[in-house]
């Protein structure tokens, strides 16, 4: 059994507000294996991305870790002081935003900001750094990579910034990426030429990645397994192809539904009434429960855990009898 | 067969987009155009969806603000119910034409006054229109159109910041179908919006259009929604329609290589495994688009004719190699 990559123990996530304290994510754990690609998947507002910004160290204040831990190779991460923090970022965990253009500074040019990233994580000259990311930016399919790395952001379209974003996240050759919508600020051609270079790369150097996105269908081609998140709470983790295929929980089950398909033509989607909760009025017992198609009586009062109930495959829903209270 | 409700002649639509003057006299250049749209035709049935999808700049929202009057076309014609909004209409014509068509916008935080209640802006076509009708009547339609759209005649005190994306779309449509419209203009309803919430609006729209035999055209980069919602699908490449067709004839046997590329690009949900063939290439910039077939660069069948000439939509598909029966390179 090998260990986990990245662990995530009870990871809670709180904003004091003048109102009390809105928890944006609660009782979260999961783990990532070493080269595993782990598809975290909700609506706005699930909290997706604030786990990804928890464990990376940069939820913003007044926000805060209340509770859990997050492990990295055995070293626990998330009590690191911010100096120590910022050595993890980029060296071991790279990142990958949603718009390229907040992630590249506009004022310099890409060359710099590759070459700054990778003598900052890297003790090589400032040749073998340039040379270093001529090689990257070739990796990330961008044509012409020796004479464009002395071009500006904004010469480069949407689908090559996001490469560019790409390259800068792997150029320290990190054990974990996580990429937070990293394709849905593109066209769906570029989508899919993304993801590719995304995922050959990080196979290559066997990296790990957190996908976080909204959209189902890049998580279906990319991921290992998913973590579906609702309200803040994970509602159901296991392999993709079970979960696409075989949700267990009803709002998985109707998230599924609601999604147009290619191949059918049907005359209604199904639909979740009503919409996602607001941080400050999260129903008692199963958050899903106003919306639920299945809800019980238990279901109000009660807080279901995400528990195991076959091998792989976790779910925070009271159908199952495995099922234990929060 | 009864005549189109919009008929589409060969619309054009250019940018200027050059430097100043002054700088165009001192640096010596030359004025520069983005053409946005080009000769662009298709007609829409009468209670049925036609949806414009394609990728970022390929002139599908140009094409919606042409139609409803946002802009106007540089050259070619629109036909509504048989009279051309082209040519500037005016006076009591234009009012009488303008009532029937409306238009949804993608950000309903954009396209809804936050300083107004819901009841006003819903009201608002109703003011414009029907100045004649008394308040009280014009509360009650208010609160009518908010429970067709799935929202409660109570919720028109409120303000737009007060509801999520999904009730703020329904306000939009419920605006839209204040004047009684036959025809709305739809650019991305449903981009900014999760699926489950998209899901709600979709079926919404469908039902609605059931109800009062509304024709839509809808705009979309999202080939699931398109293939969900419509009639007769225009595939737009650079201000171009590519193809033409009903969903089921485009999506199960596409003919033009970009929309075989588009379709090989949506990431497969079903799980079916399909194989796909890698994605070559990205859209030229409009400001410089290839010559001959826009599409010819990054196209598996080009040839000499593709880069020289510019294929015309015959049978539904711009393409050359289609015409001369190349299916394969």
């Amino acid at each position: 059994m090998t260990e986990p990559l990245l662990s995530v123990r009870g990871l809670t996530v709180e904003f004091p507000t003048r109102h009390g304290i809105l928890t944006a994510v609660e009782d979260i754990s999961f783990d990532i294996m070493p080269g595993e690609v782990l598809g975290m998947v909700g609506e706005s507002g699930a909290g997706k991305s604030m786990t990804g910004n928890a464990i990376i160290g940069l939820i913003e204040a007044p926000g805060r870790i209340a509770r859990g831990e997050v492990w990295l190779n055995g070293q626990r991460i998330d009590s690191l002081p911010p100096e120590a923090m910022r050595a993890i970022r980029g060296r071991r965990i790279g990142m990958i935003f949603q718009d390229p253009l907040t992630s590249l500074n506009p004022l310099y040019r890409i060359s710099d900001q590759l070459i700054e990233t990778i003598r900052t994580h890297l003790p090589l000259s400032q040749d073998a750094a340039r040379k270093r990311a001529i090689g990257l930016l070739d990796d990330v399919g961008i044509p012409d990579a020796a004479r464009r790395i002395d071009d500006y952001p904004h010469q480069f379209s949407g689908g090559m910034r996001q490469r560019v974003v790409i390259a800068l996240a792997l150029c320290a050759e990190p054990d974990l990426v996580i990429a937070d919508e990293p394709t849905t600020a593109l066209d769906v051609s570029v989508q899919a030429q993304i993801i590719d270079v995304m995922k050959e790369l990080c196979a290559e150097r066997g990296a790990a990645i957190l996908l976080v996105t909204h959209d189902m269908g890049v998580i279906a081609e990319t991921a290992d397994r998913v973590a579906v998140m609702y309200a803040g709470r994970l509602a159901e983790v296991g392999p993709v192809r079970d979960v696409i295929l075989a949700a267990r929980h009803p709002y998985t089950a109707g998230l599924m539904g609601a999604i147009p398909r290619l191949g059918e033509n049907l005359v209604r989607l199904n639909q979740i009434p009503g919409a996602m909760p607001r941080l400050s009025a999260i129903p008692p017992g199963c958050p899903f429960n106003p919306r639920c198609p299945r809800v019980m009586d238990h279901c109000r009062s009660h807080r279901p855990a995400l528990s195991p109930i076959e091998p792989a495959r976790k779910v925070a829903c009271w159908l199952y009898p495995e099922v234990t209270e929060a | 067969m009864t005549a189109p409700l919009l008929d589409v002649r060969n619309l054009s639509r250019d940018f200027d987009v050059s430097r100043p003057w002054l700088n165009r006299k001192l640096e010596g250049l030359e004025k520069v155009y983005l053409k946005a749209v080009q000769d662009v035709s298709f007609s829409v049935n009468r209670g049925e969806t036609f949806a414009l999808v394609g990728e970022s700049g390929s002139g599908k929202s140009t094409i919606a603000r042409l139609i409803v009057g946002l802009l106007t076309p540089s050259a070619g014609e629109i036909f509504f119910d048989g009279q051309s909004l082209a040519q500037g209409l005016s006076g009591a014509e234009a009012r009488r034409l303008r009532r029937r068509f409306q238009m949804i916008f993608q950000d309903p935080l954009a396209s809804l006054n936050p300083r107004w209640r819901v009841t006003d802006i819903i009201a608002e076509p109703l003011r414009v229109f029907e100045g004649g009708m008394p308040a009280p009547a014009r509360r009650q339609r208010v609160g009518e159109l908010l429970t067709l759209v799935g929202m409660a005649p109570e919720d028109g005190v409120k303000f737009p910041h007060q509801f999520s994306g999904g009730q703020r779309q329904r306000i939009a449509i419920a605006r839209a179908l204040a004047a009684n419209p036959d025809f709305i203009v739809c650019d991305e309803p449903t981009s900014a919006l999760d699926v489950s919430v998209q899901a709600q609006i979709l079926n919404l729209m469908k039902k609605l259009q059931q109800e009062f035999g509304l024709t839509y055209v809808f705009i979309s980069h999202n080939l699931q929604v398109v293939r969900h919602m419509a009639n007769q699908i225009g595939v737009l490449y650079l201000g171009r329609l590519v193809e033409v067709g009903t969903p089921a004839r485009l999506f199960e046997a596409p003919r033009h290589p970009y929309t075989r590329m588009l379709l090989d690009a949506v990431p497969d949900i079903e799980m079916t495994g399909r194989r796909r063939k890698k994605v070559e290439g990205e859209i030229p910039s409009p400001l410089s688009p290839p010559s001959g077939c826009p599409f010819h660069p990054r196209c598996p069948l080009a040839n000499d004719r593709g880069r020289r000439e510019m294929p015309l939509l015959l049978d539904g598909v711009a393409c050359h190699a289609v015409e001369e029966g190349r299916t394969r390179p």
